[in-house]
C-alpha cells in the first residue's frame, strides 16, 4: 500500500540532501539566530507585555498598602505575610493552581507575576517612607502641611530611591518568571526556549534575550530614577 | 453557582489524590501518601545537593570579599545577573550543552542559588558595625580571626537571608526538572499523563506547602542565629531610628 | 512642589497604564495558543491549479485544530489548520496540548474541534485492546478504530499512507555489542539496560508496559524524558535504549538500530484525524474532502522529509506544513 503510493508520488525536488552542519547538530550558530530573528518577536513582546502589566499593578497595589500600612502600623505584619506566601508560591504550582479559575491565557500568568512583586515592592515602599527623617517631617508639619500633603511632597520623594530600587528588582525578578508563562498559556521568551531546548543556539539566545530585557528595563528604571530625584545627582 | 461547586470538587479531587493511593494511567500506582512522599524526597535530595554546592562556593567568596572591601562591584553584579537570567533558561542551557541527568540539573540549580548567598555574605560583612572591627583589630586579631569571631557572628543573620531566598528559588526551580528529565515533585504537575488532572493540581498544591515549608523553617533558623541585638522589625529601623541593613530585608541594588 | 506634581504625574501614568493594559489582557485572551495565525504563505508555488480551492460557505464555521506534543503531531496539525483556511474555513489553532489523553479529553471537552490521531493509539491507549487481539493490517486496524470512535460521537477520517509505530531502538554499538536484531533479543540482558521514554510511556501498552508485559523485560532504570529527546538520549550515551518513531529521520542520520517486533506488540498507526461527528457534519463536504486532498502525499517518506525540516533544520511546523502543501499543488500562495 505504502510502495504503491510512494511509486505514484512525483519527487518535484521536495527531499533535501542533508549534510552535518552546526544547524543540524543541534550546535552554538549565532548567524542562525540572526537569520531567523523575527521567531523570536511575537514572544518578546508578549514577554515585554507580561512583565509590564504585572508590575505595574503590582506596584499600584503595593503602593496603597505601603502607605496605608506607614500610617496604620498593625497592618505590617498581615501584609507582609500574605504578600510573602504569594512570593513562596513556586510560579509553575501557582498556574496549575490558577488555572481551574481562571484558565489558560494571560490573566492566570499576570496574576501569578503580580503576586510574586508584590512583597518586593510593598518592603520597599514602606522602608522607603520610614527612612525619611524626622526632621524633614518636623519641617514639614511646622510649614503647616497637612498630612495628605507631607506624604506627597515629603515623604514619597525622599523615599523615592528605595522605591525605584524595589521597582528595579521586581521588574528584573519577573523578567525571569515570565520565562515560565508559557506553561499558563500565555506565551513570553519561554516558548521558543522550551520549543527547542536541545538546540543550544535557541537555548542560549532565547535567555540572552530574557537577560538583555531584565537590563534594558532596569536601565530604563534608573534613568526615570534619576530624572526624578535630581537632588541625588552628583554635583 | 455550579462553577463554584466544580472548582470546589476539582481541588477535592486534587486532595484525594495526595492522601489516596490509586491505579494511575497504565497500571502502576500512583498518589497517596508514600508515593508523594518519595516524590518529595526525589524533589529535596536534588535541592540539598545544589544548596550545599552553592553555599561551599559562594559563602567563602562572599565572605572574604565583604572582609577585605573589594569586589562590589562584582557582588552586586553578580547579584543583578543572577536576578535578570531565567531560572528555566538556565536548566536548558545546561540541558543543551550536557544534556540529561541529576548531575547537570544540580549544577544548574547550583548556579542558581549562588548570586544570593554570594550577595548577602558580602553585604552582611560589610555592613558590620566598623566600630567593632577596629576594637576587634585594637585588640590584635589577624584578618582571618576578626573575620571569624566578630564580622562572620555578626552577619550570620543576613547570611542566611540569602541562603533562605536561595533555598526558596532552588525548591521551586526543582518543579521544572522533569522537563531536563529528573523526576521530583514537579513530574505530576509537567506530565500530567499518567497522574491525572487531580495528580496535576495535587502536585502544585504540594509544591506550593514544601515552598513554604522551607522559607518558614529557614526564617525561624535565620531569627534564631541572628544575634538578638540585631534582630529588627521588617521596617528596618532599630530603637534609635536610624537604618540599619535588615537581617530579613533583602539586598537592595543601590549604590 | 514641581517635583511633586511630576511624582504625582508619574505615579499616575504608571497606574493608568497598568490599569489599561490590564484591561486589555482580559479582553485579548485568545486561544491561539502558537505563534501568527496561518494566513498567506511566504514561498512561491509551484506552477498549476490548487486542488484547494476556497468555498465561501464555509467562512460561517469556526474550527479549532489541534495537536499532541511532537514534532510530527505539530506539522499534522499545522497542514490540517492551514489546509481548511485555505478551504475558506475559519480556522483557529491550539496545537502542542500534550500527550494522547490530554488532546482527547480537549477534543471531547470541546475545546479544540479535531485533532489527528494515530489508529495504533487509540486502540490501545483508548480503547485498551488486548495485544493478542490487535489487527495487523492498517485498514483493519482502522476499521476498528473508525467504529469504536463512532459509538461515542466521534468520527475518524480515512488515515494517512504512512505509519509511523512506536519502535525500540539502539545504537548501532551496542546492537553489534550484544547481538540485537528482534525486541526479544532483549530477554536477559535487559536488566542491566537504561530505557528512556516519554512520560506517558509509563503507562502504556506500546511502551514500557508492553515490554514488560509482552515481553517480560525488566530495565536497569526507565528515565521519563521529553519526547523531543528521544535521539538525543541514545548518541550521547545516557540511554541504552530508547522509544523512537518509524518517521524520525534521526534513525538513518545516527545510523540507529530498530529491533524487530517480533512479538507483535505494535500495531498498524496511520494517522487519522478526528472530529466530533456532529461538528464534522456543520462543516459540510468541503471538510472530508480537504482531509483526503491532504493525506494523498503524506507517506512515510514525505512525513519523514517534513519531520527533518522542523528537528534537523530547525524550521517552524507552520514553514514545514506550508510547503508541503504548496509542493503538492493543495493550496496556491498568496494572501
Amino acid at each position: 500500500m505504502i510502495a504503491a503510493a510512494l511509486l505514484a508520488q512525483s519527487d518535484n525536488g521536495f527531499f533535501r540532501e542533508r549534510t552535518d552542519s552546526c544547524v543540524t547538530d543541534n550546535g552554538f550558530c549565532p548567524g542562525w539566530f540572526f537569520g531567523h530573528i523575527d521567531r523570536y518577536t511575537t514572544p518578546f513582546l508578549q514577554h515585554v507585555f507580561l512583565v509590564v502589566v504585572s508590575v505595574g499593578i503590582g506596584f499600584a497595589i503595593a503602593f496603597v498598602l505601603a502607605v496605608t500600612a506607614h500610617r496604620r502600623r498593625w497592618l505590617v505584619g498581615p501584609v507582609t505575610n500574605i504578600t510573602g506566601i504569594l512570593y513562596t508560591l513556586p510560579s509553575v504550582a501557582l498556574f496549575f493552581l490558577l488555572l481551574p479559575i481562571t484558565g489558560r491565557g494571560n490573566v492566570t500568568a499576570i496574576i501569578a507575576l503580580t503576586g510574586y512583586t508584590l512583597l518586593i515592592l510593598f518592603r520597599n515602599t514602606l522602608a522607603g517612607l520610614d527612612s525619611v527623617p524626622e526632621d524633614a517631617r518636623d519641617a514639614g508639619r511646622g510649614m503647616g502641611l497637612t498630612e495628605r500633603q507631607l506624604l506627597w511632597r515629603v515623604e514619597l520623594p525622599l523615599a523615592l530611591p528605595a522605591i525605584m530600587a524595589g521597582l528595579r528588582i521586581a521588574t528584573t525578578t519577573t523578567v525571569g518568571l515570565a520565562a515560565l508563562a508559557f506553561f499558563a498559556g500565555a506565551g513570553g521568551l519561554g516558548e521558543p526556549l522550551e520549543a527547542q531546548k536541545a538546540f543550544k543556539t535557541n537555548v542560549v539566545f532565547a535567555g540572552g534575550l530574557c537577560v538583555l530585557l531584565a537590563v534594558v528595563l532596569d536601565a530604563i528604571i534608573l534613568i526615570v530614577q534619576r530624572f526624578m530625584t535630581p537632588w541625588t545627582r552628583a554635583a | 453557582m455550579t462553577v463554584t461547586a466544580s472548582i470546589f470538587s476539582t481541588f477535592g479531587d486534587a486532595l484525594d489524590f495526595i492522601v489516596q493511593p490509586r491505579t494511575g494511567r497504565g497500571g502502576g500506582e500512583v498518589g497517596g501518601l508514600s508515593n508523594n512522599l518519595q516524590l518529595i524526597w526525589e524533589h529535596l535530595k536534588l535541592c540539598i545537593v545544589a544548596m550545599a554546592l552553592a553555599t561551599a562556593i559562594a559563602l567563602p567568596i562572599g565572605l572574604w570579599l565583604g572582609h577585605t572591601r573589594r569586589g562590589a562591584f562584582l557582588a552586586v553584579s553578580v547579584s543583578n545577573i543572577g536576578r535578570a537570567v531565567p531560572a528555566i533558561a538556565l536548566l536548558f542551557v545546561f540541558f543543551a550543552f550536557l544534556g540529561a541527568g541529576f548531575a547537570n540539573v544540580a549544577l544548574a540549580l547550583t548556579l542558581l542559588a549562588i548570586p544570593p548567598i554570594l550577595t548577602n555574605a558580602y553585604v552582611g560583612v560589610r555592613e558590620v558595625d566598623p566600630d567593632a572591627v577596629d576594637a576587634a583589630r585594637g585588640v590584635g586579631m589577624t584578618g582571618l580571626q576578626i573575620l571569624r569571631r566578630v564580622e562572620f557572628p555578626l552577619a550570620v543573620g543576613l547570611i542566611f537571608g540569602g541562603i533562605r531566598t536561595s533555598a526558596v528559588n532552588v525548591v521551586a526551580t526543582a518543579t521544572i526538572a522533569p522537563l531536563a528529565g529528573v523526576v521530583t515533585l514537579g513530574d505530576p504537575i509537567i506530565n500530567p499523563s499518567i497522574y491525572g488532572e487531580e495528580g496535576r493540581l495535587g502536585g502544585a498544591i504540594l509544591v506550593a506547602l514544601l515552598a513554604v515549608l522551607t522559607e518558614v523553617s529557614l526564617a525561624a533558623v535565620q531569627r534564631a542565629v541572628t544575634p538578638r541585638g540585631l534582630r529588627m522589625q521588617s521596617s528596618g529601623r532599630t530603637p534609635r531610628g536610624r537604618l540599619i541593613a535588615s537581617p530579613r530585608r533583602r539586598v537592595t541594588t543601590t549604590p | 512642589m514641581n517635583q511633586t506634581r511630576t511624582i504625582r504625574t508619574a505615579l499616575a501614568a504608571i497606574a493608568a497604564l497598568a490599569l489599561a493594559l490590564g484591561l486589555v489582557a482580559c479582553g485579548g485572551d485568545d486561544s491561539d495558543s502558537s505563534s501568527s495565525s496561518s494566513s498567506g504563505t511566504t514561498a512561491t508555488t509551484a506552477q498549476g491549479t490548487a486542488a484547494i480551492t476556497k468555498n465561501a460557505d464555509n467562512a460561517s464555521t469556526t474550527l479549532t485544530i489541534g495537536s499532541k506534543n511532537f514534532t510530527e503531531q505539530q506539522v499534522l496539525g499545522e497542514i490540517y489548520a492551514q489546509a481548511f483556511a485555505a478551504a475558506g474555513y475559519d480556522v483557529k489553532k491550539e496545537l502542542n496540548l500534550g500527550d494522547e489523553q490530554t488532546a482527547l479529553k480537549a477534543l471531547k471537552g470541546g475545546d479544540i474541534s479535531g485533532y489527528p490521531e494515530y489508529t495504533g493509539t487509540a486502540l490501545l491507549s483508548f480503547f485498551e485492546v488486548p495485544t493478542k487481539d490487535l489487527p495487523k493490517d492498517p485498514a483493519a486496524a482502522f476499521d476498528q478504530v473508525k467504529s469504536k470512535f463512532a459509538e461515542q460521537g466521534i468520527t475518524a477520517f480515512p488515515p494517512t499512507p504512512f505509519t509511523s509505530s512506536n519502535e525500540v531502538a539502539v545504537t548501532q554499538q551496542t546492537a553489534d555489542k550484544l547481538g540485537l536484531k528482534n525486541i526479544s533479543d532483549l530477554e536477559g540482558k535487559s536488566q542491566n539496560l537504561t530505557l528512556y521514554g516519554s512520560p506517558e510511556c509509563r503507562g502504556r501498552d506500546d511502551c514500557l508496559r508492553g515490554l514488560e508485559n509482552v515481553y517480560g523485560l525488566k530495565f536497569k532504570k526507565f528515565v521519563p524524558v521529553d519526547i523531543a529527546q528521544r535521539h538525543e538520549v541514545l548518541t550521547n550515551g545516557d540511554a541504552d535504549v530508547s522509544i523512537v518513531f518509524t518517521t524520525d529521520p534521526q534513525i538513518s542520520r545516527n545510523k540507529e538500530v530498530l529491533l524487530k517486533d517480533d512479538k507483535g506488540m505494535f500495531p498498524p498507526y496511520n494517522s487519522t484525524f478526528l472530529m466530533k461527528t456532529e461538528t464534522a457534519d456543520k462543516a459540510g463536504p468541503d471538510l472530508p474532502k480537504t482531509i483526503a486532498l491532504v493525506n494523498k502525499n503524506l507517506t512515510a517518506r514525505v512525513m519523514q522529509e517534513l519531520n527533518a525540516r522542523v528537528d534537523l533544520d530547525k524550521e517552524t511546523p507552520q514553514e514545514a506544513a506550508a510547503d508541503y502543501l504548496q509542493q503538492f499543488d493543495l493550496v496556491s500562495s498568496g494572501s
